[in-house]
């Protein structure tokens, strides 16, 4: 006999559970069509293999695993794809998700396949591969894929593996019934699973209140390395840290795995399907569900396939939808409410409740905690809920992770005790949630930091060695100066040309005092258009003569064009600045100063103006920028510029007219107004 | 020695201080030369705290230049991206009265994200230059594109472009990657705690 262990706190509330247990497994049969959602576990998504209109096979692949930590999906019966489309999933959301819809064509026709007799002369990664390949992930109820958790990182030693059989929640009954009536696939798919990780020590654990559960798995695990393991009813039992606590003793340190204390947990359920997937090559296509709850004729268990709709699976169960006051996906403690009865059963839908007004009452409103302490002596994690939940309504965020709020298991159990009825697990599931994307969000704006710093750095270094190269010409220049200067009296033709050179610029700086910067642009077109003149005619004599030179030359007149059409650019910006905007303020340096200093401009004048106001003016701006299009517009097709602009310039004129459209309606809205 | 002291005793207590004072100058002279802290330690939390869009909308060019004018006594209430949270955490930190953000600086709004109408970009790099975090990827008269998940939603490169093709489209869609519970409605809290009590205008 095995020395069981406790946890600290835990509660005992009405079991219910004997309802469903009075009838064998029933088969639900199979439904006129299957909703089999993309995402069923914790992971990426699976994704479609199929496309609507294919014919699909009973177990056939319809959809692949994406990266390592996700699962495939398979075809539940045979028929025809009919869409691939979102519809809405169980989930507490209420959203909708992308789904595979099969409609079936009753004939449950099977893909043909192979299970392996003795897995033994399988290696592990064969084992693994296969467990992987039928899709199962974690039957318990949060879906982890199964062949990741069997695959043990190298250098992690495992001595105790830990079959979960407990399901401690009221109500729910399918791992109850699967140990009474499937005990022998439980042991040999724990079986299989010792193999993977080779325990020193495999377990079983049950609670009390299963004796004819317990009866069957001892008879199945007698003569193998299987031990089986009672111990007293409470709630949480079944939550992997719990249980682990139970059976070992050993409590999983904070943020850990249970690989860290050398324990691996899985479900029953999961063994079965485990057995299923080695030994008779079947994918995860179907699952135990426990239909349960007052609203209900024939409360009982049914082998249900995937994606079958609820509704289907209640009205086997003899559902009243007048007397259910809501459905309940999972358990009472542990469950949501599902947005509708047409959502489809996934691989984690372990328990269907549809209870009464009478059975479920809408609870009392919540009124101030009085700090009596129940709800820390019953937590399974030895937290203190009275003190998260005042931490939760401040919001304060640091102090939840300093009380370990990551800890919560969302078990319930101080909801349930609370006598004020303060629904606190809301409040740890709404905080915890929050504090995720907060640290998301910091994550992102470090990361923005990051970027802008070195962004600032890139241009600080680039205008350094703009700087430094400028310096090194400027010494250089000089040297040569003087090199010339010590090379004798004879006039020198460079330093004589920098002198002239010198000389003019002087003038120029001087003759500029009172020389418009209109006049001086244009003196700068008129010349550089005279150099382009002739430095084309020496091309032409250059090409006549065949010289050497029509390289030098040719390369020389390109850059004077180039130049030519700068200054003639400069010009034109300068006319139409000034046509603009009398007092043409000195451009910024720096374009992101600029655009930050208009948008400010434009943002301080807004303020300042009535709605009415705001809207004359933008429509004013409007039009002002449809003009200027027009004109770039009408420009860039007198020089034949390339279609694409031509293109792009031509839906901007569009977009601006629609734009100034709305801006008359909003202006004689508010005008009305 | 200790007929000095007799002797002296208002002496003695002088020079006693007066090396006591020495002895401890110095080593606070040492302390403050090798444990020198360098920059305003200040600056960095508050730029911890400021959201880094480096949208300039409350007229720095950046969230650090913004901090530095913070840690000068600048007014708290200027980052519309921070919003009343953001303002709560200075505030917290400076030890100053929060005050509502400055509507002059622009309106808090929902996080966004900048795109480009690629088919009508013209490749002009304007937006490039413009863009204080590097997320926008192109090359002259090449497409444009914004690496999304680098994009603050700053603006910044919204007025530069000469054919108004970018976009500021909300960065997150609601949906069932980012639901998440909701904290109950406070408002059932406020239940008397007792049968008897009356509200307060009844009671006497």
């Amino acid at each position: 006999m095995r020395k069981v262990f406790g946890f600290h706190g835990g509660i005992h509330p009405p079991e219910n559970k004997h309802q469903s247990v009075r009838t064998p497994i029933a088969d639900a049969g199979i439904p006129p069509q299957l909703i089999i959602p993309l995402s069923q576990h914790i992971g990426a998504p699976a994704v479609p293999v199929v496309a609507v209109g294919d014919v699909v096979l009973k177990g056939q692949l319809i959809a692949e695993p994406e990266g390592f930590v996700s699962v495939p999906l398979h075809a539940p019966t045979s028929g025809t794809i009919v869409a691939i489309e979102e519809r809405q999933i169980a989930h507490p959301s209420g959203y909708q998700a992308p789904c595979i819809v099969i409609a079936s064509d009753f004939n449950d026709e099977w893909i043909p396949h192979s299970g392996t007799g003795d897995y033994r002369d399988l290696d592990k990664a064969q084992v693994i591969e296969r467990i992987r390949a039928a899709g199962i992930a974690g039957m318990g109820g949060a879906g982890f894929p199964t062949a990741v958790k069997l695959s043990v990182r190298e250098g992690v030693k495992i001595d105790t593996l830990i079959i979960n059989g407990t399901e401690c929640e009221p109500y729910i009954t399918a791992d109850d019934i699967l140990m009474r009536e499937r005990a022998t696939q439980i042991v040999a798919g724990t079986l299989i699973m010792q193999q993977l990780i080779e325990p020193s020590a495999t377990l079983i654990g049950v609670e009390d209140n299963k004796p004819e559960g317990l009866a069957a798995l001892r008879s199945a695990a007698e003569g193998t390395a299987v031990e089986i393991v009672e111990f007293p009813t409470k709630y949480p039992s079944g939550g992997e840290k719990q249980l682990i606590e139970i059976l070992t003793g050993k409590q999983v340190p904070s943020g850990g795995l249970p690989a860290d204390v050398g324990v691996i947990c899985q479900n029953v359920g999961t063994a079965v399907a485990i057995y299923d997937a080695v030994v008779l090559g079947r994918p995860l296509i179907s699952r135990i569900t426990t239909v349960t709850g007052e609203a209900v004729a024939q409360a009982q268990n049914f082998e249900v396939l995937l994606g079958t709709p609820m509704s289907y699976l209640l009205e086997l169960a003899g559902y009243q939808p007048q007397e259910s006051r809501r459905l309940i996906m999972g358990g009472p403690m542990m469950g949501f409410t599902v947005p509708s009865p047409d959502v489809p059963i996934v691989k984690t839908t372990n328990c269907l409740l549809a209870p009464t007004e009478k059975e479920f009452p809408t609870p009392a409103p919540a009124q101030a905690c009085i700090r009596c302490g129940m709800c820390a002596q019953v937590c399974p994690a030895s937290l203190l809920p009275q003190q998260m939940f005042w931490f939760a309504q401040g919001k304060e965020f640091e102090k939840l992770e300093n009380h370990n709020l990551f800890d919560c298991i969302e078990c319930g159990a101080c909801s349930w005790v609370c006598p004020s009825n303060i629904p606190l697990v809301q409040y740890y599931r709404a905080s915890k949630a929050e504090i995720l994307q907060l640290r998301r969000d910091n994550e992102k704006s470090e990361q923005a930091r990051i970027r802008f710093e070195a962004r600032q750095e890139r241009l600080a270094a680039a205008e350094e060695e703009k700087e430094a190269k400028r310096a090194a010409r400027k010494k250089a220049a000089e040297e040569r100066a003087q090199q010339a200067a010590a090379d004798g009296g004879e006039e020198d033709p460079i330093q004589a040309a920098i002198d002239r050179a010198k000389a003019k610029k002087a003038a120029q700086v001087t003759g500029s005092a009172d020389e418009s910067e209109l006049e001086k642009l244009e003196k700068a077109v008129v010349t550089t258009r005279k150099r382009l003149e002739t430095a084309s005619g020496k091309l032409a004599q250059a090409r006549d003569q065949g010289s050497d030179l029509v390289q030098a030359l040719q390369t020389g007149v390109d850059k004077t064009r180039a130049k030519l059409d700068a200054a003639e650019k400069a010009l034109h910006d300068y006319q139409q600045a000034n046509s603009d905007a009398p007092m043409a303020k000195a451009a910024p340096t720096d374009a992101a100063q600029a655009a930050i200093e208009k948008a400010m401009a434009a943002r301080s004048a807004e303020a300042a103006l009535s709605p009415a106001e705001k809207a004359r003016a933008q429509l004013g701006k409007l039009q002002q920028r449809l003009e200027k299009s027009r004109a770039k517009l009408a420009e860039s097709r007198d020089s034949g510029a390339e279609d694409k602009i031509i293109e792009a310039l031509e839906s901007t004129v569009e977009r601006l007219s629609e734009k100034i459209a709305a801006a008359e309606q909003e202006l004689q809205a508010t005008e009305g107004a | 020695m200790a007929e000095f002291i007799t002797q002296y005793p208002l002496l003695t207590a002088l020079l006693a201080l007066v090396s006591l004072g020495a002895v401890f100058g110095a080593i606070l002279g040492f302390a403050s030369e090798r444990f020198k802290t360098e920059g305003n330690p200040i600056v960095e939390q508050i730029n911890e705290i400021l959201p880094q869009t480096q949208c300039g909308q409350c007229g720095h060019p950046g969230c650090r230049p913004y901090a530095e004018a913070i840690a000068n006594g600048e007014a708290i209430n200027k980052c519309p991206p921070g919003g009343e949270a953001g303002i709560q955490a200075l505030a917290d930190l400076l030890d100053v009265e929060v005050i509502p953000l400055d509507e002059e600086h622009g309106e808090q709004s929902v996080k966004k994200v900048a795109f480009i109408r690629e088919a009508e970009c013209i490749g002009c790099t304007k937006c490039l230059v413009a863009c204080p975090v590097d997320a926008i990827l192109g090359a002259a008269k090449q497409m444009h594109t914004i690496i999304a998940s680098e994009c603050t939603g700053c603006d910044l490169c919204v007025e530069p472009c000469p054919v108004d093709c970018i976009d500021m489209i909300p960065a997150q869609q609601e949906g069932l990657q980012t639901w998440h519970w909701q904290l109950p409605d406070p408002v059932s809290l406020e239940v008397d705690i007792i049968a008897t009590d009356a509200p307060r205008e009844e009671a006497a």
